[in-house]
């Protein structure tokens, strides 16, 4: 694997961790809440390889 | 537990399950494994990566079928699925190695040539990630694939698509697109090297005829014809009229333009001895003012859009209620490489190759595309190959 796709994947999870914290900090808007985990779902199949 | 976390737990929870559902989906997809029963032809089963050390261990890789006569005559290499889902290619190129027996020169196939580009898809126009084929012992499982390679396999891509080695600038996505990445590199981006690889067996193996197989939108004018450039112009011109006269088909020929560069038709001519051509059969599935993309549409090509877009003449192809089904495609496809056979080794006998066991248009079109495959429960498990 080229070093420039291990470096999409290092940004990959540090914007899927960014969401996930942003996510718990979140205390009032569901909408909010649900927002964060829907734009984690392409990252984390990403990083999974999936898609 | 606070009201918060309980909302959370729940969104949380729904996220997972769409995740797992559709994830599971897509990697089944990218790992289905479609076998294929090496025909009594079939001499020897090598991999692209003999051909250029770069593709082994990598999901580019793939099979190459070999059908060598016993008497020394010329070589055509079969090309399909350049673009994955345009499976009229692969369907074509298997009634070839399942069926295909070679008594003078040899045939070499490589069914799933965009390895790659036949294990991604494309969700947002609603793609089937598979489709069957009725066939005299049950149905034979296909997967659907893209275009493009997978961004999982070639990643990043460019701003601009710089081709190599002509320096035309070409578009970003084409990078990813075996039918813009001809001749290619040995070190450059994976789907350079997949046609670097093909035109090393083009070199190694003195290849004397390249047929690169597709399906082309009946709204674009470059479909259901042969498109060939001045070296192979005179062969494609006299398979056309051939299969014209002779069954009743329409396949025109189109010439192949100099200054756009990447194209299979255009770089093999260009930088080996071979004569390229390029086979387009028509595909409504592409066509994009289409209903739904179902597995219906894409095997019998029937849509009322289209066909009130053919009373309207908007078409480059003959269109009506009956669409455009799989068997004529791939019927087409297989009278089509005949003749350009046929065709070549009556100008140059000295390098004439004969096949035979190979279905007509006419054949395919009444007994269906499914009755030339065989099963691979009951075959040789040593004939079975999977891709």
């Amino acid at each position: 694997m080229p070093l420039i796709m291990i470096l999409y994947y290092v940004i990959c999870a540090y914007l899927a961790g960014m969401l996930l914290w942003n996510f718990i900090r979140e205390k009032k808007s569901v909408n909010d809440m649900l927002l964060y985990l829907l734009v984690m779902i392409p990252l984390i199949l990403r990083i999974l390889r999936v898609k | 537990m606070s009201r918060v976390w309980i909302v959370k737990s729940i969104l949380l929870l729904v996220i997972i399950a769409m995740m797992a559902v559709a994830g599971t989906q897509l990697y089944k997809h990218r790992h289905f494994k479609m076998p294929v029963v090496a025909g009594l032809g079939v001499t020897k089963v090598a991999k692209l990566s003999d051909y250029i050390e770069g593709l082994k261990g990598t999901v580019a890789d793939t099979n190459v079928f070999f059908l060598e006569g016993k008497e020394e005559g010329g070589k055509i290499l079969i090309i399909a699925n350049t673009h994955a889902n345009e499976p009229a290619a692969i369907l074509s190129a298997l009634i070839f190695v399942e069926n295909a027996v070679v008594d003078k020169g040899t045939l070499i196939i490589i069914p799933e040539f965009n390895n790659s580009a036949g294990r991604n898809t494309r969700p947002g126009d609603g793609y089937p990630l598979y489709f069957k084929i009725p066939t005299d012992w049950g149905s034979k499982k296909f997967r659907m694939g893209n275009r493009d390679a997978s961004p999982l396999d070639q990643w990043p891509d460019p701003d601009v698509y710089v081709h190599y080695p002509e320096k035309q600038l070409l578009s970003f996505l084409d990078v990813r697109n075996t039918n813009r990445t001809w001749p290619g590199r040995p070190k450059g981006p994976l789907m350079e090297q997949v046609t670097y690889g093909a035109m090393q067996i083009m070199r190694q193996e003195k290849v004397d005829i390249a047929v690169d197989i597709h399906g082309a939108e009946t709204m674009f004018p470059v479909t259901n014809c042969i498109v060939a450039p001045t070296k192979s112009m005179r062969i494609a011109t006299m398979t056309s009229l051939t299969v014209k006269s002779r069954e009743r088909f329409e396949n025109h020929v189109e010439p192949s333009p100099s200054g756009f560069r990447g194209l299979s038709h255009r770089e093999i001519g260009d930088y080996s001895d071979a004569l390229p051509f390029l086979l387009e059969a028509p595909l409504p599935f592409l066509d994009q003012p289409t209903g739904p993309k179902t597995v219906d549409l894409l095997l019998d090509g029937k849509d009322p859009f289209l066909l009130s877009l053919s009373k309207k003449k908007k078409l480059f192809v003959p269109y009506d209620e009956t669409g455009w089904p799989m068997e004529k495609r791939v019927g087409q496809h297989c009278s089509v490489v005949l003749e350009i056979v046929r065709q070549y080794s009556r100008k140059f006998p000295d390098k004439a190759i004969k096949l035979r066991n190979v279905p007509r248009y006419a054949d395919v079109v009444q007994n269906g595309v499914g009755h030339y495959y065989h099963d691979p429960n009951k075959a040789n498990k040593a004939d079975v190959y999977f891709n």
